[in-house]
């Protein structure tokens, strides 16, 4: 009897230590699925998004520098480290063409998903809708669900077949989505997985809408420089009415190929960023140190050299064009149907056409999950399956997709283009 | 009008979410602002003024020249070599087994487990007790997570001596017990002490957990200052007692562990039903800490496993050499009138100001408590910086405390030289 009560109150225990409500249901998550399937040296991985080409040089050596100074590997100013906020405002003031305040204008954060986390505790909670366009960064939805707040769905829809220009918002279906609710639309340029880069007029439309309904935009910005010819990227928070009610979010882990760095930043007006500083102040009051520091000086060299080829910005998109043209080569070569991207480092690609038959992976999973799958086991080549990034009513729409990631060196492109080549003899 | 106002794109309507408010000062963003202006001796904020050991230094330069891994995503809840190290290390001086990957979160700093075990654990309605003084994050966090705050004092027990100890305040038996009901979820103790240096001793440990047991309480245990103890205190875990494992969630700091305090990697640890809700809400947040840090650190504990309880322990060293300082600033305090608490262990002494009979004719601080004000004179007339220990309590409770500031002693100046 003693051992049934002693058992019975552990299971008493158990239930009073449940998660809380804001989390329920948000411990799914696609990345610590598949980076750890992914870890197999043996497999060539075009999952996760991550370069293995080292950083610049110089910023590392910024880094062993900022290493060396005592006052350095102490606290810093909790909202950014003084010599990051400067060199940003600097930086950023120049792109949008106004003088941006470091202190009030600016908050760093861990990564470009701290800005994003930090933004949605901020100025999300119960009874706002949020608006998201898929497919999106696989965080959106359970950042606004964290939050409170509920998530709206918007598919792009394809309109042609070459290029990430071919995927579109269906205006009046976008217009649908805006009601007295709507406390903010999330906008992510250039798109994480199919490298949409919005343009001016998209993105006029966009606004249009915010101004009319009176709602806040979050700009996931984080792959801004990777940028490829003929493209430009347009800032929503440069076009009228903006400013006011836009944060817009930048990562030093995607802008200087650092990514476990994690550290980002979101910019925008004094009366939106003071109630992100609010949440950075209770929750993890300030980012690393030196870090932040071999960021500054990182961008105050490339802020010279902006508009020049070797400015980073520049030359790393340079050369991620050439990857992203021999990557889509490799895969239409195997019968794929490459979406090439306009920006960004990744390119899903439709696999309809190699028809291949998985049905005996069972019902339970949408087409790309098990293509995925099969393709890491049969062919030691990892990606990530699109409808990670899409709601369940958009899964039809997208499950013959998967996302690679392209910034690898030329050893890694090499392994899975003899992969991709020698698909069919089997 | 309103026509014009929203083609300015002025928003008209309520912008921010509830859970931020009243959360918006921080006693830290307005103290250091100020340290800043007046350039003033800086004894106010926790941080080392010397560099972090050697091999620490060292272990970090290795991470950053390590490869391009090192520049890039690790595991989320923490870097393989990391956890395998704490778990390792952790193991041996709790005496159970600390599964890494079940039983460990790394975060980025041991302020943000704090935010991820309140976030977790704390929903609308759960009471949370607090004992005063506390780290100031503690309150608001609660509020954040939609909790309520039950405050417990630390009180100067009866017949203290002249010279008085952090050993001096302790909690009533039955004002603890009384702290607790059916909406209790979460008790939060820090030992060592910030503000006062208190270490709490194994029976008043005992008398938490038997009470955490009793009511079914999770215990978050914020010990940022473990190794800093002083005249031979022992610092003792709580989630070492018996059925204290079960529901327990023990927070350390590798900035306060290795005098690097701006490297912010701090961890969670505790049991898996437990720590996999911490883990949800990290993945929700920041899903990741900086990596090549997570490695140094590694490195870092590696080194003290070796070491451990030799000489050479950095962990012996730190507290050898910051046990004089403490006495030497104790020393210096009492010079100038002041009466300090000397800490059994952290980085912090409160001195009582109540001696000394200074005009603090500021117009602009009348309104704040009297520390409030004198701190902010000590900074403008005398260029030192101190935190006023008011800070540490409630709202509601401020008003009682005002007589003391606090000092941190974790500095290689001469403290004299500053009075």
């Amino acid at each position: 009897a003693y051992k049934y009560l002693n058992s019975l109150c552990y299971k008493m225990a158990s239930i009073k230590h449940k998660n809380t409500k804001r989390i329920e249901g948000l411990d799914k998550n696609v990345w610590v699925a598949f980076t750890s399937v992914a870890a197999d040296p043996s497999i060539v991985n075009l999952g996760q998004g991550y370069p293995d080409i080292p950083p610049p040089s110089y910023v590392k050596e910024g880094l062993a520098q900022a290493a060396m100074v005592d006052r350095l590997n102490q606290y810093t100013r909790g909202f950014g480290h003084p010599t990051l906020v400067k060199a940003l405002s600097k930086v950023y003031g120049k792109v949008y063409d106004r003088q941006l305040d470091p202190f009030k204008e600016i908050l760093v954060t861990v990564g470009g998903y701290g800005s994003l986390f930090s933004t949605m505790q901020a100025l999300v909670e119960e009874g706002d809708e949020v608006i998201i366009i898929e497919p999106f960064f696989d965080c959106y939805v359970p950042m606004v669900k964290m939050a409170g707040g509920k998530p709206v769905l918007i598919p792009l829809r394809l309109v042609g077949y070459v290029s990430s220009a071919d995927w579109v918002l269906d205006q009046e279906e976008l217009a649908s989505k805006f009601n007295s609710k709507t406390k903010a639309i999330i906008i992510n340029t250039p798109n994480n997985p199919i490298g949409k880069i919005f343009s001016r007029s998209e993105l006029q439309a966009i606004a249009d809408l915010c101004i009319k309904h009176d709602t806040l935009c979050i700009s996931d910005e984080v792959y801004e420089w990777l940028v490829y010819k003929g493209h430009e990227h347009v800032k929503i928070a440069t076009l009228p009415g903006m400013w006011d009610r836009t944060i817009t979010i930048g990562s030093a882990g995607k802008t200087f190929s650092v990514t476990g760095w994690k550290l980002g930043w979101s910019i925008g007006p004094e009366h939106l960023i003071k109630h992100l500083q609010t949440v950075m102040q209770n929750s993890l009051y300030t980012c690393p140190t030196p870090l932040q520091e071999a960021v500054g000086q990182g961008l105050l060299r490339d802020f010279e050299l902006m508009g020049k080829p070797d400015c980073y910005f520049t030359s790393l998109a340079l050369e991620l064009e050439g990857k992203r043209d021999r990557m889509a080569a490799m895969l239409r070569q195997t019968g794929m149907t490459p979406v090439v991207p306009e920006g960004g480092y990744f390119m899903i690609a439709d696999v309809t056409a190699l028809n291949q038959d998985l049905s005996h992976m069972g019902d339970d999973e949408p087409y790309d999950y098990k293509f995925v799958k099969w393709m890491i086991k049969e062919k030691k080549l990892a990606s990530i399956p699109v409808t990670a990034f899409v709601g369940e009513d958009s899964v039809k729409q997208f499950e013959k997709y998967i996302r690679l990631c392209f910034i690898k060196q030329e050893s890694t492109l090499d392994a899975a283009e003899a992969i991709l080549k020698s698909w069919n003899k089997d | 009008m309103i026509f014009s106002l929203i083609m300015q794109g002025n928003m008209s309507r309520k912008l921010h979410a509830r859970r931020i408010e009243g959360i918006d000062k921080n006693i830290w963003v307005e103290f250091s602002q100020l340290a800043a202006d007046y350039k003033a001796v800086n004894l106010g904020q926790g941080f080392p003024d010397f560099s972090p050991p050697h091999f620490i230094q060292e272990a970090f330069c290795k991470a950053l020249n390590g490869g391009f891994s090192k520049h890039q995503y690790t595991r989320a809840f923490g870097h393989p070599n990391l956890v395998k190290i704490l778990a390792k290390f952790f193991s041996r001086i709790v005496g159970r087994e600390i599964d890494p990957m079940e039983d460990i979160l790394v975060s980025v700093g041991a302020y943000q487990a704090l935010f991820c075990t309140f976030q977790a654990l704390i929903d609308e309605g759960d009471e949370v007790i607090i004992v005063e003084p506390f780290f100031d994050c503690y309150q608001p966090m609660v509020m954040m997570a939609g909790g309520t705050t039950c405050l417990l004092d630390l009180r100067l027990k009866e017949g203290c001596g002249p010279v008085l100890s952090s050993a001096d305040w302790v909690l009533s038996p039955e004002e603890l017990a009384s702290k607790f009901s059916p909406r209790t979820k979460a008790i939060v103790i820090n030992t060592p002490n910030n503000p006062l240096g208190k270490v709490y001793q194994q029976e008043e440990l005992h008398m938490i957990a038997d009470l955490c047991i009793k009511h079914d309480v999770i215990c978050i245990s914020d010990e940022v200052y473990e190794w800093l103890t002083y005249d031979g205190t022992k610092h003792v875990k709580i989630a070492s007692l018996p059925g204290m494992w079960e529901r327990t969630v023990t927070i350390g700091s590798a900035g306060k562990t290795f005098s690097a305090t701006g490297w912010k990697v701090g961890w969670a640890m505790g049991p898996g039903h437990i720590l996999k809700h911490l883990k949800t809400v990290h993945q929700n947040s920041v899903y990741h800490c900086a990596t090549a840090a997570q490695e140094a650190v590694a490195v870092g504990f590696q080194r003290e496993y070796d070491v451990f309880g030799t000489e050479g322990s950095y962990f012996q060293q730190l507290p050898k050499h910051l046990h004089e300082k403490r006495l030497r600033l104790a020393d210096c305090l009492k010079s100038v009138g002041l009466k300090p608490v000397l800490p059994q262990g952290g980085y912090f002494m409160i001195a009582d100001i109540s001696n000394l009979n200074v005009d603090l004719a500021d117009p602009s601080t009348k309104d704040e408590p009297y520390d409030y004000r004198f701190v902010k004179w000590l900074i403008k007339e005398k260029g030192l910086a101190t935190i006023p220990v008011s800070a540490f309590f409630s709202p509601e409770h401020k008003d009682e405390f005002q007589k003391y500031i606090r000092f941190c002693f974790v500095k290689n100046g001469m403290f004299c030289s500053y009075f």
